[in-house]
């Protein structure tokens, strides 16, 4: 009898709720950002690329930083989800749907990102009517949809015990979200039959969506690796972005823990044991980073060969310098530092370097497209000034803040829509924890 | 296609004849029937010379000018010339930076100011070596990385060593513009300010013209011109005679003045090819600025206009 009370209360505490004036304040800043890209981007239709301070040396910019950024991201997906999942690690169950939420929204900014940045975006269709399968690009577009895919059915399939529960509120959800809710999971009856049925695709899709997180990064990096360039010509390049990936994936994740823990009163579900043990799997992966960026930076260094020479010296101490040892010492350094201590990992700290983990990483991603761009094999000679520099014009800006704003509207939808913490996999755990 | 009247390009007599020939050919439609295309008859003859030779008589107001149609089909201009193997030598003891094939590529393709599909670089391998003006165009390689990596074969090798964009297909990514060691390829980022007449044009590979708006534009060996057994304007209009042109297989290049057997020439004057350790297989050769016909120096001042 007070089992079920205690269970009405977990349900109480999970259910999705409406935006209070905060949270209405909150999306009306992410609408109003999404709508200044919007009118930045018909911009950009209007007159062509030219709006950006991309030239024909510089010919990615940050559109390109904020596509391999969103990639990155979206890898935690797979990370906490399946990765998690497998190695039969259940701390990370209350984890999985913030995971699997900011997965999908990343990925889906990805792709819009992805067209934002092409020159002749109403010419999308070449790629399907044309495409051919030697440029990486086509990988990348396969690779990219069969992970969005794959994530937004690792998002749907563990919320339909969940969308049972949402049914029996319909008066609190009100008639719209409950018509939605009844389209997504009315077929579900919660049977054993089904649940059998569900454990099994969910376990399919975790092993699948291993190799296809690998692969959508790995080709993601391999966009500058099949080139000549110094800077890209690098072997250790898949390595090094699924290592970064995972660790930006795992700080955005770390953030959204403490925000929604926070402005959601999830204490009781999000524990400091929770942050205690991100904290340490945040700095096992900042780790594994900084090993292969030792490994990327300090051999062709010590090397120092006439073509990367330039692009070395400017990373390292020239014009890039700030922006590279700021991301080095932010991104990576400084978490290490602070995870090591226990008092590190308390819910606070594990907060501000989730933020330092992923502004590092921003800054990583755009260290890792422009300065190579500036340092060509021929020299930057009979072209215009303003082809010698780069820094973005402000519809690059907006845009680019669009896209992370849209992806943040789409992660704070869903989680007015659906419940930020699996409800009936936390009721499973609370009967066998009384038993 | 609206037939304009003041393209430099439309007037050629032989456009009118074939116009007005392929019009006749129509058993249908017969154009010098009057009133057809409601045209009346000006009684006004003008004697032309029909592609079969005859010297025929056409009413002065059957003729009208047509638009300069790409003589060869995109899936013609995909293939190439059969048979041949281009290749370009540019002799470097010979440039002074005076920069005119620069300005006869961007007048024949109606490009842009900052459009520079050539460029003249002042180079200088190593401190104690001497400086030298080396002119890049593409460099057309045998194993393009460019076209590995597009995505959409919008641009693409033929089999005459030519490397082509098709502007109607690209997409814009600019992956072909990163992939390319030499920096060759140039993006259009804004609307080309070209003439409507221009503009209007369908879209020819081997003319490069018009260039568009997103999409990639670059040296294109002047494959119009190599198709009507000319020279590409870069080479006719160095004054130093400083680019030769040629067909591989046939071993010979020319810069118009002087013709030289290729092998021979780059045996002589030890020839070379930029970035060989890349393996990209240029089609483009360097003669080495040996025995210099000008002073590095000379070509200085014409670097100011737009290197200052």
């Amino acid at each position: 009898m007070e089992n079920s009370i205690k269970g009405e209360q977990i349900i109480q505490d999970l259910l999705p709720r409406k935006f209070k004036t905060s949270g209405r304040i909150w999306v009306g800043i992410l609408v109003a950002i999404c709508l200044v890209g919007v009118y930045a981007y018909y911009r950009q239709l209007r007159y062509g690329l030219v709006v950006t301070n991309m030239r024909d040396y510089v010919s990615w910019g940050i559109y390109i930083s904020n596509f391999v950024f969103f990639v990155a991201i979206s890898l935690v997906g797979s990370l906490i989800t399946a990765v998690f999942r497998l190695a039969g690690v259940k701390w990370g169950a209350p984890l999985t749907r913030i995971a699997e939420m900011i997965a999908v929204g990343a990925i889906i900014f990805a792709s819009v990102i992805i067209i934002v940045d092409m020159g002749s975006p109403e010419r999308f269709y070449n790629l399907f009517l044309y495409g051919r399968i030697q440029s990486p690009i086509i990988w990348d577009v396969i690779v990219i949809t069969t992970y969005f895919f794959i994530s937004l059915l690792l998002l749907y399939y563990p919320l339909l015990p969940d969308i049972k529960i949402l049914l029996r509120f319909k008066e609190k959800s009100g008639p719209g979200l409950h018509k939605f809710y009844s389209f997504l999971g009315s077929f579900w009856k919660g049977s054993h039959k089904q649940y059998l049925l569900s454990k099994k695709a969910i376990n399919a899709l975790c092993v699948a969506i291993i190799p296809v997180a690998f692969t959508i990064h790995t080709v993601t990096s391999w966009l500058f690796a099949t080139t000549y360039r110094p800077g890209w010509d690098s072997t250790n390049f898949g390595a090094y972005f699924i290592a970064g990936a995972f660790l930006v994936g795992a700080g955005s994740v770390v953030v959204a823990m403490y925000i929604f823990r926070t402005w959601y009163h999830l204490e009781k579900y999000i524990t400091p044991d929770h942050f205690d043990k991100m904290g340490r799997v945040l700095v096992l992966l900042c780790l594994l980073y900084l090993y292969f960026n030792v490994n990327e930076f300090l051999t062709p260094f010590f090397k120092m060969k006439e073509s990367e020479a330039g692009y070395l010296n400017d990373l390292f101490s020239g014009s890039f310098a700030l922006t590279f040892w700021f991301a080095i010492l932010t991104g990576i350094i400084l978490p290490i530092i602070i995870l090591l201590f226990k008092s590190g990992r308390k819910p606070l700290p594990m907060f501000i370097v989730g933020i330092m983990v992923v502004v590092g990483a921003w800054f990583k991603r755009y260290l890792i497209v422009t300065p190579t761009l500036l340092h060509p094999f021929m020299p930057m000679h009979d072209v215009p000034q303003m082809y010698k520099h780069y820094f973005p014009s402000w519809e690059e800006w907006a845009i680019s803040m669009a896209s992370l704003a849209g992806t943040m509207l789409i992660i704070t939808i869903l989680c007015r829509i659906f419940p930020i913490i699996p409800i009936q996999e936390t009721l499973d755990e609370h009967h066998e924890t009384v038993k | 296609m609206e037939p304009e009247n003041n393209s430099r390009r439309d007037f050629l007599l032989a456009g009118l004849v074939a116009a007005g020939l392929a019009t006749g050919c129509n058993p249908k439609k017969d154009p010098f029937e009057a009133g057809a295309n409601g045209v009346q008859a000006s009684g006004k003859k003008v004697k032309l010379l029909s592609v079969d030779g005859d010297v025929i008589e056409v009413d002065e107001a059957f003729l009208k000018p047509v638009p300069h149609l790409p003589d060869v089909s995109n899936a013609e201009a995909r293939i190439g010339i059969p048979g041949k193997k281009f290749v370009m030598v540019i002799d470097l003891s010979r440039c002074k930076n005076l920069k005119k094939c620069q300005s006869a590529c961007n007048f024949a393709h109606d490009l842009n100011p900052g459009h520079n599909w050539i460029k003249v670089n002042p180079m200088k391998g190593a401190e104690h070596t001497a400086p030298y003006w080396e002119p890049t165009t593409c460099m057309h390689c045998d194993e393009p990385p460019c076209v590995k990596v597009c995505p959409v074969d919008a641009t693409f090798k033929r089999q005459d060593g030519i490397v082509l964009i098709d502007s109607d297909r690209c997409i814009g990514c600019r992956f072909c513009m990163a992939a390319c060691p030499y920096s060759t390829r140039v993006f259009n980022w804004g609307e080309p300010d070209l003439p409507a007449a221009v503009a209007n044009q369908p879209y020819s590979a081997e003319t490069s013209i018009p260039q568009k708006k997103g999409t990639v534009g670059k040296c294109d060996f002047c494959a119009d011109m190599t198709r009507m057994g000319m020279l590409p304007h870069c080479v006719s209009a160095c004054p130093n005679g400083t680019f030769f042109y040629g067909d591989l297989n046939e071993d010979s290049v020319t810069n118009g003045a002087d013709t030289f057997r290729f092998s021979d020439l780059i045996k002589d004057k030890a020839g070379y090819r930029l970035m060989e350790d890349l393996g990209t297989k240029p089609s483009v050769y360097y003669l080495p600025p040996a025995g210099r016909n000008f002073p590095f120096e000379s070509g200085l001042e014409n670097d100011k206009t737009q290197n200052s």
